[in-house]
């Protein structure tokens, strides 16, 4: 897995510090991702993971350090500034639109995309008759894709957890990110579902190219999916490099994987 | 077994994106339409259009308003009554200074008049949510109405704050001031709600009405995915304003005929346009109307029986009423928060599979 | 400036009566995460009945609101059974519809009860001007001391019942804390009756200090429009913001009323409360005494 060759950096955060009040949440973090691979953040709860990622898409802005994505740095930006440079991502605990069918919530997902003015879509005719058609379309290829053709008119809220999750995907898939991050796409999923879940996640990166940050609970899938992974506690950056090497460091086996899991 | 979609395939995405895309709910929408236009203004009489249909007709285009901006959009608005005096206080001087434009051009620079408003008392709700954005809602009701009672300009300066209506006609037919006809204001009324609520259908299922739900449903997921809460909200309360303008517009120029804002456009009216979009459900056009209809009808119907038929007297009456349309309201979110409407489409479920039970 | 000071006194005064009336809707928001908009309704139901038990039934004043105090509490539970109970898991904007619902009941029933002309409400509390300051000058009602010396005792009181009690500490609890509360067997149900019971009496202290000062009418429900500004100001789940931001608002009010109002035509005390609680949330979204939100996804 580690022999998979990747292009330039696509994004890299340097030195990120991110504390609320006396809290430090993330403390000297760097890394980069590189365009193309599964790029993995793992750490023990609490660790800053989620942080981590909100930091990355513009939700929360650290207090040092800078994030270069696609060659601009910056310290900061606004959550849709990140969205519209191409990052989309899922969360940790399901944010589905839940009052909207699933349909509804991929063609959110391509709002981007979508740009005539409010009097066309009054009307509904002519550029946003067209705009909506050729929009649906490409959210029908990724209903497809994540093969939940059967619930496409159905409320989001009354699906089961595991299909919600893959929902969720189809939404961030829906803006055609460049970089997609996925925050813990496999919590609470029987092992069934995660090994489909597993399956997406490198279809999604196979076919599309879409370059992937995720953070995971499961070593054991993290281990067998990412080509790097990055290992965070409380908030300090233990450890970064291929599966292997982080599976050998003392300091990680110390912090994460030498105390018994789940 | 009337109502079936069995055999109405869809070989193409605008099939299945169209509006109605079950060929019998487009036969019921024809058959309504017709009856609105040709057969209700035969067959029902002076009063009944005059005292029950016209203002059901006018309060369904405010409560479509409230609907996008509460029922879409998710953010709780206590100033309809206000928004419904700026489009009043607007068509009013735009008839007294620019009568040539013609009077539906005038209906809708008051609900654009409006919906910059609304606009600006829209921007709050970008720092705040919640009981909060409600309450800071209210500062508008408040402000606008002392605006127009205080201002003379609003009135132009005439002395008992009232404003009243001149005559305007459409094609030559009086529409506007005591010479109109009851069937030539219907008609007008009718043709602008039929419209726009086609508009608000339109722009609800398309790009505005996702990102609309998507801030309610969620609104931190929304932003993260990319719909701009700036533009999202604001759209809504424009929007939203737009059409409560038009609708204090008609309100006050066709139907009322004059109006003095402490009255005419209180709190109560806020209330009562929030009640019917509870009443008739959040987040459905066709809920508009149903909550618009059935809180017209109760207090009239209310009145009949207890006045006329047990002989109340009429003070209590009020009061009956009051407490009854309060008691709905908590029924109704006890019992079925999403409305008649959801009781409708629960009825058309049923009957698309009857007589089996699933 | 004597006339500044009396100014600023007045509306301090007038402030603690906004007070009274945030106070409720703070017990219930902090307890229940409710948005209790019936309060000013509940006030005047209170001050109605204790008129009516006073006139219609000829009952002493301490029989009556010991007797209004057993109707709040009888509403209460009412309440708690009727509605609050089947509207456990809603949003919380839909059971701030359903108390706006509830206001409409309260009042139709208040008037229904008791008749919805203005009724003289005398219990007996001092009226007119306070001597010792009108003799440096200052006009102030004795009837405003009254209610600041009220409002004192019934914070006093709160936060005796809040930190000693056992109900009050499971009341906090609650307020943290639904769930948790709930696994450790403090049921739910009881504390809404308990916590409506007490922003009932309050409403009733409320009714009491308003409807001595301008009688028992309709337009008593309406003081608890005014004392909305009062919480956005104080925040939603703050005792003593509550005062402190009733004093702003009363203050704020009057001295923009005296100063400001000529200019403008005056009547400004129905929205300047709203556009000062307003201009103040665009610096402080979670007003004086809120804690500040962090959001996480």
């Amino acid at each position: 897995m580690s022999a998979r060759q990747f292009g330039d950096t696509i994004l890299e955060v340097n030195n990120i510090s991110l504390s609320f009040g006396v809290m430090k949440v993330l403390d000297n973090i760097s890394f980069d991702i590189k365009k193309g691979e599964i790029r993995s953040i793992i750490g023990p709860n609490g660790a800053g993971k989620s942080s981590m990622l909100n930091v990355i898409n513009g939700f929360y802005h650290p207090q040092e350090g800078t994030i270069t994505f696609k060659g601009e740095t910056r310290k900061a930006m606004a959550p849709h500034v990140a969205a519209s440079h191409g990052i989309a991502r899922t969360f940790q605990n399901i944010a589905l639109f839940k009052g909207m069918s699933t349909l509804d919530n991929i063609m959110t997902g391509r709002n981007l995309k979508m740009k005539t003015n409010i009097f066309w879509q009054a009307l509904h005719l002519g550029p946003a008759r067209k705009e909506e058609l050729e929009n649906r379309e490409a959210a029908e290829r990724i209903i497809d894709f994540l093969d939940i053709q059967a619930i496409r008119k159905k409320p989001v809220g009354k699906l089961p957890y595991g299909l919600q999750k893959r929902v969720e995907l189809g939404r961030a898939l829906a803006a055609e990110p460049e970089l997609l991050l996925l925050d813990e796409p496999m919590a609470g999923m029987n092992s069934e579902e995660k090994e489909d879940m597993s399956r997406f996640i490198i279809d999604v990166n196979d076919e599309f190219g879409t370059t992937i940050a995720l953070i995971e609970h499961d070593m054991g899938v993290v281990m067998d999916l990412s080509d790097r992974v990055v290992v965070l506690d409380y908030g300090k950056q233990l450890a970064d490099g291929f599966p292997e090497e982080v599976r050998a460091n003392q300091k990680v086996i110390d912090a994460y994987l030498g105390v018994p899991h789940e | 077994m009337i109502y079936r979609e069995t055999g109405q395939f869809k070989a193409n995405y605008a099939d299945d994106q169209a509006l109605f895309p079950i060929a019998q709910d487009r036969y019921v929408i024809y058959a309504v339409l017709f009856a609105t236009f040709a057969v209700v203004p035969m067959i029902l009489n002076q009063y009944w259009l005059n005292a029950i249909i016209l203002p059901f007709l006018i309060y369904s285009l405010a409560a479509l308003g409230l609907n996008v901006l509460t029922g879409y959009c998710g953010q709780v608005s206590l100033g309809t009554g206000g928004f419904m005096a700026v489009g009043a206080f607007s068509i009013y001087k735009l008839m007294v200074a620019v009568p040539e434009l013609g009077f539906i051009t005038l209906v809708i620079l008051s609900g654009i008049i409006t919906a910059a408003v609304g606009a600006l008392f829209g921007l709050p709700s970008l720092r705040i949510k919640g009981f909060y954005l409600a309450v800071a809602t209210l500062a508008s009701q408040f402000f606008l109405i002392w605006l127009f009672n205080k201002v003379g300009w609003f009135f132009n300066y005439n002395a008992t704050g009232m404003i009243t209506s001149p005559p305007m006609t459409i094609f030559g037919v009086l529409v506007t001031g005591p010479e109109a006809t009851v069937t030539a204001k219907y008609f007008l009324v009718a043709s602008i709600v039929a419209v726009f609520a086609l508009v608000a259908k339109n722009l609800a299922r398309g790009r505005f009405g996702r990102n609309w739900m998507a801030i309610r449903d969620m609104d931190i997921a929304a932003e993260l995915i990319g719909v701009r809460p700036l533009i999202a909200k604001l759209s809504a309360f424009a929007v939203s304003s737009f059409y409560i303008g038009m609708a204090g517009a008609l309100y006050f120029a066709v139907w009322l005929g004059s109006a003095e804002p402490t009255e005419a456009f209180d709190i109560n009216q806020s209330f009562l346009v929030l009640f019917m979009i509870i009443i008739g459900g959040l987040g459905s056009v066709l809920g508009s109307f149903l909550g618009a209809g059935f809180l017209v009808l109760m207090p009239i119907l209310l009145k009949n029986i207890l006045v006329d038929g047990f002989g109340t007297d009429s003070a209590l009456a009020a009061h009956i009423e009051i407490m009854t349309v309060g008691a709905l309201i908590i029924i109704f979110l006890i019992v079925e928060p999403h409305g008649l409407a959801r009781l409708w489409r629960i009825a058309k479920e049923k009957l698309r599979l009857w007589p089996f039970p699933y | 400036m004597l006339f500044f000071i009396e100014v600023t006194l007045s509306g301090l005064m007038a402030g603690v009566m906004y007070s009274l009336v945030a106070l409720g809707f703070v017990l219930i928001f902090k307890a229940s995460g409710i948005f209790n908009f019936a309060q000013g309704v509940m006030a005047l139901f209170a001050a109605l009945t204790l008129v009516g038990f006073m006139d219609e039934f000829g009952m002493p004043v301490w029989l009556a609101i010991i007797g209004t105090i057993a109707v709040m509490i009888a509403l209460a539970w009412v309440i708690e059974r009727v509605m609050l109970r089947h509207l456990v898991n809603q949003e919380p904007i839909i059971l701030f519809m359903a108390t706006i619902g509830l206001a409409y009941v309260l009042e139709g029933l208040g008037d229904i009860l008791w008749g919805s002309d203005v009724k003289v409400l005398d219990i007996g509390i001092p009226q007119g001007a306070w001597d010792w300051l009108w003799d440096q000058g200052i006009y102030v009602e004795k009837l405003e001391l009254f209610a600041a010396a009220t409002a004192a005792i019934l914070v006093i009181f709160l936060a005796i019942f809040f930190q000693k009690t056992r109900t009050g500490r499971a009341l906090r609890a609650v307020a943290d804390d639904h769930q948790a509360a709930l696994s450790v067997g403090i049921s739910l149900h009881t504390i809404w009756v308990i916590v409506w019971s007490v922003s009932g009496i309050v409403a009733l202290v409320a009714g009491i200090m308003w409807g001595s000062k301008s009688g028992v009418q309709f337009s008593l429900s309406l003081i608890a429009l005014k004392a909305l500004p009062v919480l956005i100001l104080g925040g939603f789940t703050s005792v003593p913001g509550a005062i402190i931001g009733g004093m702003i608002i009363g203050v704020g009010e009057k001295l923009a009323e005296v100063y400001l109002g000529p200019f403008v035509g005056g009547a400004i005390e129905n929205w300047f409360a709203y556009m000062l609680a307003l201009a103040f949330l665009l610096f402080r979204p979670q007003g004086l005494f809120g804690e500040r939100i962090i959001e996480r996804v």
